[in-house]
């Protein structure tokens, strides 16, 4: 039932691009075809996760233990970034076919600043289930992670339907571009905030 | 421009930017650790001052926790010349829109709310921050209440407390949390009767 | 004369939210209201101008293959600088912005800045550059953030000029999207002007 709750409120409740703002650069660079965007939408699920399952480890067994938390944002980033670089050389021995399908979106993600955010806010927010609120233990973290990570997919990928059907429309001059796309994803917003509450 | 690779002075470039980093941290830490401190008791003695009447002592000092179904809080005794004028309760929902809300609630010792102080939120700016004294009437209307007659529930549900307009989730955690603090306030009487 | 070019370049010209829209997260995660949006603009300009200064003194001797990851931290350690300082200081703004703080690490001005700029000019002209930018990044989330505020909620910089609630959409995360969509196309519509 836990599970339930996070991942709702994770993918649809909270979700990271629309309601938290995370990841807006890639949300509105990589979205002008279905295909690149689910590209990028599994490199991030990929990323994010096993990012995040190794914050998670270096905030309770070294941070933590050694009282310098104030550290975190230094070592957050040098861990995501080391990570990214590791991925994407053992992707390219280990399965070029994956290597080729992800390959361009890794780069990016090191600066895709929903992967710092998520990993971030799994350490800080308290969550309740059943009255006592509480820190998410390692499981518990990992499915919060991913289904943010899927709220971000599902967003990319429904918004890329949208611009695609837009670039056969005859769009005002000044609102080519990104302006118009800021306001097809604030409608889009409009319409996910029709699942708040359901958690 | 930029220097040719090798193992040798990568390695030694990015172990002195770290180390540099790292010590340029240590001291920023070491400057700020006691105003930082200073800020989080100012802020828990301000909210205090606030919510309890007339006092004399440190309530700060003299806190204890208190359990109520599974969730605890923070009591913080008020008294003046060894009589007690009122208790504080510091409690914390998870229940409001954005997630955690923290309220320090004072009583009078008959259980009347004398008034109530917001320590931190993440409710939306402009919307569900109304529960902040600071920013709206909204939690006004609990401050001389006893909830043993104000029912603390928002009148969709059949309270009698005026929900916050088009935030009715955070109405609805101010409430929860309100209620929790009236409960731990109870516990907190009961023990202290108990023990005399 | 170059120099104050290269000041107001960042400003106008170049401006990093109406321009070349970076650093989007921010612009639209902090600008509730006016003061929010000035005070996450400033915390940006003050890390921009000095891991600025600072990545053009090293850029030197960093070889250029570890160059980004040796970018990263030093502007990682001036955030982490800012976050302190804010907690110490300005602890209700500081819960206000909330993980914006950290998250200037990875908004794409700052290393963009670094990279483009600051690793190929002088220590003063990078300084300036970032103020520069900083500055201009400043301004658009002051703006977005009266912008919003003032239909949002019918204040100016927290005073309240109307009664009542104002368009409470623009607060809330939609409003953002469009408020900003719309304010770019005004920006383009003046600039053909």
């Amino acid at each position: 039932m836990e599970y339930i709750i996070i991942i709702i409120s994770a993918v649809f409740v909270n979700n990271i691009v629309l309601n938290q703002f995370l990841g807006i650069c890639p949300f509105l660079g990589v979205s002008n075809r279905i295909s690149t965007a689910t590209g990028m939408a599994a490199a991030v699920v990929f990323v994010m996760t096993l990012s995040t399952l190794f914050t998670y480890l270096v905030q309770y067994y070294i941070l933590d233990p050694l009282n310098i938390s104030f550290m975190q944002t230094v070592t957050y980033i040098l861990v995501i970034a080391a990570l990214v670089q590791m991925v994407e050389i053992i992707l390219k021995k280990i399965s070029p076919a994956l290597y080729q399908a992800l390959g361009i979106f890794l780069p990016l993600i090191t600066t895709n600043c929903a992967v710092l955010g998520v990993a971030i806010l799994v350490v800080t927010k308290e969550f309740s289930f059943g009255g006592t609120p509480h820190m998410l233990d390692l499981p518990q973290s990992l499915v919060y992670t991913a289904s943010m990570a899927f709220g971000f997919g599902l967003a990319l990928i429904i918004f890329a339907g949208m611009r695609e059907q837009m670039d056969l429309v005859g769009v005002p001059k000044p609102f080519r571009g990104v302006p118009i796309s800021l306001i097809t994803a604030g409608i889009l917003s409009l319409a996910f905030m029709g699942f708040s509450g359901i958690v | 421009m930029a220097r040719e690779s090798n193992f040798k002075n990568m390695f030694l470039c990015l172990l002195i930017i770290c180390f540099g980093g790292s010590a340029l941290l240590g001291g920023v830490y070491l400057i700020t650790y006691e105003p930082i401190e200073a800020a989080q008791v100012a802020k828990v003695n301000q909210a205090l001052g606030g919510v309890l009447p007339q006092f004399d002592n440190l309530p700060a000092q003299e806190a204890y926790e208190v359990e109520v179904g599974g969730r605890k809080a923070t009591v913080y005794p008020g008294t003046k010349n060894g009589e007690l004028t009122g208790v504080a309760v510091e409690a914390t929902t998870t229940k409001g829109f954005g997630g955690q809300i923290k309220v320090m609630v004072g009583f009078l010792p008959d259980g009347t709310i004398n008034n109530t102080a917001i320590i931190s939120h993440t409710e939306t700016p402009g919307l569900g921050d109304k529960i902040n004294p600071k920013k709206s009437k909204f939690p006004l209307q609990f401050n001389q209440k006893n909830p043993e007659s104000f029912r603390l529930a928002v009148k969709k549900d059949g309270g009698d407390v005026d929900a916050i307009t088009a935030a009715t989730i955070s109405s609805r955690a101010f409430c929860d949390v309100v209620d929790l603090a009236f409960q731990v306030f109870r516990k907190s009487i009961q023990q202290e009767g108990g023990d005399q | 004369m170059s120099r104050m070019k290269t000041l107001v370049n960042g400003i106008i010209k170049e401006n990093p939210t109406f321009v070349l829209v970076l650093g989007m997260c921010p612009t639209l995660g902090t600008t509730t209201s006016a003061i929010n949006g000035m005070s996450m603009g400033l915390a940006t300009t003050f890390v921009l101008m000095l891991s600025n200064m600072v990545i053009s003194l090293v850029s030197g001797l960093v070889p250029s293959k570890v160059r980004i990851p040796a970018f990263v931290v030093v502007i990682a350690v001036f955030v982490t600088v800012v976050q302190l300082v804010m907690q110490a200081y300005v602890p209700a703004l500081y819960e206000t912005l909330g993980l914006f703080i950290p998250l200037i690490v990875v908004n794409c001005i700052v290393l963009g800045r670094a990279e483009a700029y600051a690793s190929k000019n002088t220590p003063f002209d990078s300084f300036l550059d970032g103020l520069g930018s900083g500055l201009g990044f400043t301004l658009s989330l002051t703006v977005l953030g009266t912008i919003r505020e003032l239909l949002g909620s019918g204040s100016f910089f927290g005073f309240k000029l109307l009664e009542g609630d104002g368009i409470l959409v623009f607060i809330l995360a939609p409003g953002a999207f469009m408020a900003l969509g719309y304010l770019m196309v005004l920006f383009n519509k003046l600039k053909k002007a």
